[in-house]
């Protein structure tokens, strides 16, 4: 779109020389379209066959009985009031979807700009408080998980040890359903460190000339960051919040790991455990998904509960598309 | 830089509330105690973030029995654990299945991301901006949505579930998200740079090849690792597809089974969760910048 060659060549031949070299023209316009295809094509068949197509089967699937042996059988509308008005697992879980995505989403964006600011405060040793801020987010969510069921096991585990050594007396964290959220939210603010970084190149976008014209008006820290850096950094906060919603919705190794784990059943994966112990206060959403279609191969209520997860994330991500949230250029 | 903020003004007074006079000492005093403050929060901050890893580290070390006390310090250090652990039957499969899932979905994913970004990011046609649409909206949305009819898909007709394929051939058609951030990266690149590749008598392929690419090698280096740790950290997937079979079983989902072979012993449990951490911050120490500057991609400026 530079606005010197426009002027020039191109366009003029495409306007006013029209008639004359139609046919090359179209040559040209169908060789481009072709190549544009040609670049394209690997998203083209992977969007068509591994999402369009899943897609459709999961809306024909929850009009269908299916226990994935016999063929299926219509069914109408009998999936849906079974998942919507019957199934005792769906308010649980729905619930517990939904506490998470506000409480666990909020609390890191809070704690994540709060350790960006630190980090861009601190003057001595950046280099090793960002690195040890950071680590965790590379933790692979399995494994943290393990570490933090250890870490919170309320008989040998350290943090238990230690708190009642200083005399408090501590929850039982994972093996408690008024805890068990508490504690995968604590777990989800280890591993801040995306959102850190995130928050931190935010704040050193801000230009210092802002800062320094606030301090000669008298502005003290609190009104800084309320008129100098919250305008400025509000993109990447809403952005932050978007993606974060999406990424709660579909929270599952954690919530799964840590309940298989602490309900101390001792047998390999692969074996039907029912998730969300202690008393379904971590079943989340997708897990209710797998268990339905992969344990109680019940298909058709398995892929309402998809359709329902989808319609909400969607939902979500039309708040993306708007500018705000900065995923879409002007230019697009 | 909040430094340079402080000293800057000197020359020219700044309006203050403080009589001018005194003003160095207490300055001097404030900034000190700032220092000490910010300091003070950072280092709490920090053992938030580390003391996790230093625990599990030292129960890794442990003895069996003393593993099931309340003991934080180890009476010896056992590093036989790790041994152990890495001999237990399987366990050198899981490394192998992690590799190979992380090492050829990263591969193909970027092999066939790349072409996608640049028409999205360089090519001007009608529907382009419904594409980048599509894309963000199948980069927002969960895997559980329509995991069923594809497993049902590998399953039943290709016969391919027991092993890891159903997820590393998908990739080989473009991933999402990749597609996004390297279209991101490719944004930033002049067009003059493209321009002048094809008055050369460049084609848009060698044009891709020879210009882009090497220009990008940031941007696709940050997908490639993005996508490395996704493969390997993933869980749902190969509790899907490869749960039946624990010779295809990945290091993240063959370390929760640790937990229950070995019951009692966490000292076990938690050597081979510092084995299944270790290669990634391995890899993050040798790759920092890379790290951070795919991080910061996906937040970028609109």
């Amino acid at each position: 779109m530079a606005i010197s060659p426009a002027v020039t060549e191109p366009p003029a031949l495409d306007q006013r020389a029209r008639p004359h070299i139609a046919p090359e023209l179209r040559r040209k316009h169908t060789r481009e379209r072709l190549r544009t295809l040609g670049f394209l094509s690997p998203w083209l068949v992977g969007f068509t066959v591994f999402f369009g197509y899943p897609l459709l089967a999961t809306v024909y699937f929850s009009f269908m009985h299916y226990n994935q042996i016999k063929a299926p059988d219509f069914v109408g509308l009998r999936n849906w009031k079974y998942v919507l008005t019957q199934m005792p697992l769906f308010g649980p879980a729905l619930w517990n979807t939904l506490w998470l995505v506000v409480v666990m989403v909020a609390l890191r964006v809070v704690f994540g700009l709060g350790i960006g600011l630190l980090i861009t405060k601190i003057k001595s040793g950046v280099g090793f408080f960002r690195t040890a801020f950071y680590i965790p987010y590379l933790a692979p969510p399995v494994a943290a998980t393990v570490a933090f069921v250890f870490l919170l096991n309320p008989g040998t585990g350290p943090v238990n040890e230690a708190l009642s050594a200083i005399g408090i007396d501590a929850p039982n964290w994972f093996n408690d359903a008024a805890w068990a959220k508490p504690s995968l939210v604590m777990l989800s603010l280890w591993g801040i460190g995306d959102l850190m970084v995130i928050f931190m190149a935010a704040l050193l976008d801000v230009p210092k000339e802002q800062y320094e014209a606030a301090e000669l008006d008298g502005a003290g820290a609190f009104a800084k960051f309320r008129y100098v850096t919250w305008p400025s950094i509000t993109p990447i906060v809403m952005f932050a919040v978007v993606t974060g919603v999406v990424q709660t919705m579909q929270y599952y190794t954690q919530a799964l790991v840590a309940g298989k784990l602490a309900s101390g059943v001792t047998i390999g994966p692969g074996t039907v455990i029912q998730p969300g112990y202690p008393d379904h206060s971590t079943l989340t959403v997708p897990q209710l998904v797998y268990q339905l279609g992969f344990q109680n191969f019940n298909t058709g209520a398995a892929c309402v509960l998809s359709l329902v997860l989808f319609v909400i994330a969607m939902a979500v991500t039309s708040l993306l598309m708007r500018k705000r949230a900065g995923l879409l250029t002007a230019e697009d | 830089m909040t430094t340079t903020t402080l000293t800057a003004p000197q020359p020219a007074p700044a309006p203050s509330r403080q009589a001018p006079a005194r003003q160095p000492a207490a300055i001097r005093r404030k900034r000190a105690l700032h220092w000490i403050a910010v300091h003070a929060v950072a280092i709490a901050a920090a053992l938030f973030f580390v003391l996790p890893f230093v625990f599990v580290f030292l129960t890794s070390v442990m003895s069996d029995s003393q593993a099931m006390s309340g003991d934080l310090w180890p009476h010896e250090w056992n590093w036989s654990n790790y041994t152990e652990v890495i001999n237990t039957p399987g366990f050198l499969d899981w490394w192998k299945n992690s590799l190979m899932y992380a090492g050829l979905g990263t591969l193909f994913t970027v092999c066939s991301s790349i072409p996608v970004a640049y028409a999205l990011a360089k090519f001007r046609f009608r529907g382009r901006r419904t594409a980048m649409l599509l894309v963000i909206s199948t980069m927002m949305l969960p895997p559980q949505v329509i995991v069923i009819p594809m497993y049902l898909v590998w399953a039943q007709q290709l016969h391919l579930s027991g092993s890891l394929w159903p997820l590393i051939i998908p990739m080989a058609f473009g991933d999402a998200y990749s597609i996004f951030l390297l279209r991101q990266f490719l944004l930033t690149i002049p067009k003059e740079y493209i321009e002048s590749a094809k008055v050369d008598g460049c084609g848009e392929m060698r044009t891709l090849l020879r210009i882009v690419v090497p220009m990008a090698k940031p941007g696709i280096a940050a997908v490639a690792l993005f996508q490395f740790f996704y493969c390997w950290n993933d869980y749902f997937g190969p509790q899907i597809y490869a749960a039946q079979n624990p010779g295809a079983w990945t290091l993240s989902y063959g370390l929760e089974s640790f937990k229950s072979a070995h019951s009692v012993n966490w000292n076990m449990t938690m050597a081979a969760t510092i084995l299944v951490m270790a290669p990634v911050i391995i890899v993050f120490f040798f790759a920092q910048k890379a790290f951070v500057e795919g991080v910061t991609l996906t937040g970028v400026k609109g």
